[in-house]
């Protein structure tokens, strides 16, 4: 429904490229190299394809193609805290310019679309806090000097709230569907461990705070209200299942087998089934249960082999997992019953055989997991369809990665730039990263869906 | 018993009627004296109190005898890196637990594995569990009842010593022994 309009925003923002002179196209052209070269090493296939009829080349969205964005002063209650919010997460999304809004004059009354241009400006958001404290946005195709779209969006208590600040994430990822008909993933939380306590933060780092008193392990359920993970306890180490908005526990494994210890749960797209590992005297094995409780079922059968940390594919029919089965540890993907068994990973240059934590991604299109490289750890992502695989990171130690609901991010637990391990977000496409956590020692991340329902 | 004791009071008194031991004071009052050949022909670095621990003395307190006999125990196990082998050091170790816990069969263990850091946190908790596993095979193959025992993994959840390098490596990759229930008393063999 929104993706008509992309395309004839970006029809429109590339229009002048095509009527300038040759010169500008040239500036242009090499503006966007510099920011795709890195992309287009990495996937020369994208670099390949022929443009599609109707749009012009420039209009085309690829890889590293960004479209410049100017997110004008937001008017009104709070509209510096917006500004800001929405600039960084147009920013954070690694798919827009975003140009500053100090470069724009205040403006009151009509848009001066002129000006606009002048400044290098395809697209505008225009802003302003009404009276109720709703925020109304309207997004500018400076080029057709047309209102796009615009929408009230409401925002619930105060900045200090947690979900107002969501709400705001909410908004940012909106334009960017108006933009480029995919939306943003800003309206979504990490959860993570640091102290043995599961935390949470949001996706640009805001709002970081402990959510219980002890679990490792968290993933979350795919509405976002919840969260799997496990204790590791000297009496009992169940899963449990946590209501984030309440707090409210449901001990999910417990006291069906004294000498089970359960834990890497994960909970399938449907929502339905949780898939974990069970520790037992005999083995190490991937079992799967209904969420709302039953008897969990074996799906591995490792005779002293482990196999564990699934990872659902979002079509629900297979399952990644890791397994020493082979030797060492490596990657495998199996139907979601465990039956049908393949090895997902084979060996690179440079890389020994020890894979573990598997993350298959929203798109269903690859596999991240962690690779020995040694020293250390790094990131890499296996194609599902053809298995070539492709390194994320390069330096230091990077561990625990977690997709974003785009497919495009992720997030690692990485030791780099002679920092201690802190959370960053990474682009798999580019590689650029960002830090999104500081303090002691946080690790296990978890990304959660699009939180798109009102909390 | 009666019989160890004896030969116990001759241990620890041979060094006080010779003067040899610089040591804290035994509570025993010694009663034996004994030809100095004896004296003579023990090592010199041997020390009467000191690991290894001696068998029961004559008046040795039941708390006493229990709080030597645990440590025995409790003594933790190490392991090599990615390994759920038991090394011939932790070998040694355990023989000396087994007929303790053969001669005390209301004891009940937990034991723990634990792994450094490196690897992966799901990786470490199963093989931390085959760690715990080997140990619990190694006494049970010994006669000790398997229903006494249960076993855990901690992965790297729970390291002994923070920080890296092999030194912390080393120490952390062990199995942990507790005592979780008949430990009150404790017989020696």
């Amino acid at each position: 429904m929104n993706a008509p309009f992309c395309h004839r925003f970006l029809h429109a923002a590339a229009r002048p490229a095509r009527v300038r002179a040759a010169c500008s196209v040239r500036r242009i052209l090499l503006a966007c190299s510099t920011g795709i070269a890195s992309v287009l090493l990495a996937t020369p296939a994208s670099a390949q394809q022929p443009p599609i009829d109707g749009v012009t080349i420039d209009g085309v969205y690829r890889r590293g193609d960004k479209v410049k964005v100017m997110v004008d002063f937001v008017k009104g209650t709070n509209g510096d805290s917006i500004t800001e919010i929405l600039s960084r997460d147009l920013r954070y999304s690694d798919r827009y310019d975003v140009l500053p809004a100090g470069a724009a004059p205040g403006l009151t009354g009509a848009m001066n679309y002129a000006l606009f241009a002048q400044l290098g400006a395809q697209g505008v958001v225009e802003a302003s806090v009404l009276p109720s404290g709703t925020l109304h946005i309207e997004l500018h195709d400076v080029n057709r000097k047309l209102m796009m779209q615009k929408q009230d969006f409401l925002l619930p208590g105060q900045p200090t709230n947690k979900d107002w600040r969501l709400a705001v994430h909410g908004a940012s990822d909106q334009i960017e569907l108006w933009i480029s008909g995919q939306r943003g993933i800003a309206q979504s939380r990490i959860a993570y461990v640091r102290d043995n306590r599961i935390w949470i933060v949001d996706s640009d780092g805001a709002n970081a705070g402990p959510v219980n008193s002890r679990g490792i392990l968290p993933s979350w359920t795919p509405n976002g209200r919840s969260l799997v993970y496990n204790v590791v306890g000297d009496d009992a180490s169940p899963v449990m299942l946590m209501d984030v908005a309440t707090g409210a526990l449901k001990n999910l494994t417990n006291g069906r087998s004294t000498a089970a210890q359960d834990y890497a749960a994960c909970v399938t797209y449907d929502g339905r089934t949780m898939l974990f590992t069970r520790n037992m005297p005999t083995g190490t094995d991937l079992y799967s249960m209904p969420l709302d409780g039953g008897t969990p079922q074996r799906l591995t059968s490792g005779r002293g082999k482990a196999s564990q940390s699934p990872t659902p594919s979002p079509d629900g029919l297979r399952m990644a997992f890791s397994s020493d089965r082979a030797g060492k540890q490596d990657i495998y993907v199996a139907d979601i019953d465990g039956s049908n068994v393949e090895l997902l990973t084979h060996g690179g240059a440079g890389e020994s055989n020890w894979r573990d934590n598997p993350d298959w991604s929203p798109d269903g299109r690859f596999v991240a997991y962690q690779s020995g490289v040694p020293p250390a750890f790094q990131i890499m992502t296996v194609n599902v369809r053809d298995q070539t695989t492709k390194f994320v990171t390069g330096d230091g130690k990077n561990i625990d990665p977690s997709w974003a609901p785009d497919s495009r991010h992720m997030v690692i637990a990485s030791a780099r730039n002679s920092l201690t391990q802190q959370l960053w977000v990474v682009d798999a496409q580019t590689g650029s990263a960002r830090q999104l956590t500081r303090g002691s020692l946080p690790r296990m991340p978890s990304w959660s869906r699009r939180l798109t329902g009102t909390p | 018993m009666p019989r160890l004791s004896r030969f116990a009071v001759l241990f620890v008194a041979l060094p006080l009627a010779f003067g040899a031991c610089k040591k804290k004071k035994p509570d025993v009052v010694p009663t034996a004296s004994a030809p100095p050949t004896v004296e003579t022909a023990r090592p010199p670095a041997a020390k009467p109190v000191d690991p290894p621990p001696p068998p029961a003395a004559m008046g040795e307190s039941e708390a006493a005898i229990t709080t030597r006999l645990r440590a025995v125990i409790l003594e933790t196990v190490y392991f090599e890196y990615d390994s759920d082998l038991i090394r011939a050091d932790a070998q040694t170790m355990l023989e000396k637990k087994v007929p303790l816990l053969n001669a005390n069969p209301t004891v009940k263990l937990q034991i723990a594995g634990h792994c450094d850091n490196r690897g992966t946190d799901a990786y470490n908790l199963a093989l931390g569990r085959r760690r715990a596993e080997q140990v619990k095979r190694f006494l049970t193959d010994r006669g000790v009842d398997a229903s006494r025992i249960e076993t855990i993994s901690f992965g790297s959840e729970r390291p002994a010593v923070q920080g890296e390098g092999e030194d912390v490596w080393s120490r952390n990759r062990r199995d942990e022994f507790t005592i979780t229930a008949g430990g009150s008393v404790l017989k020696q063999p």
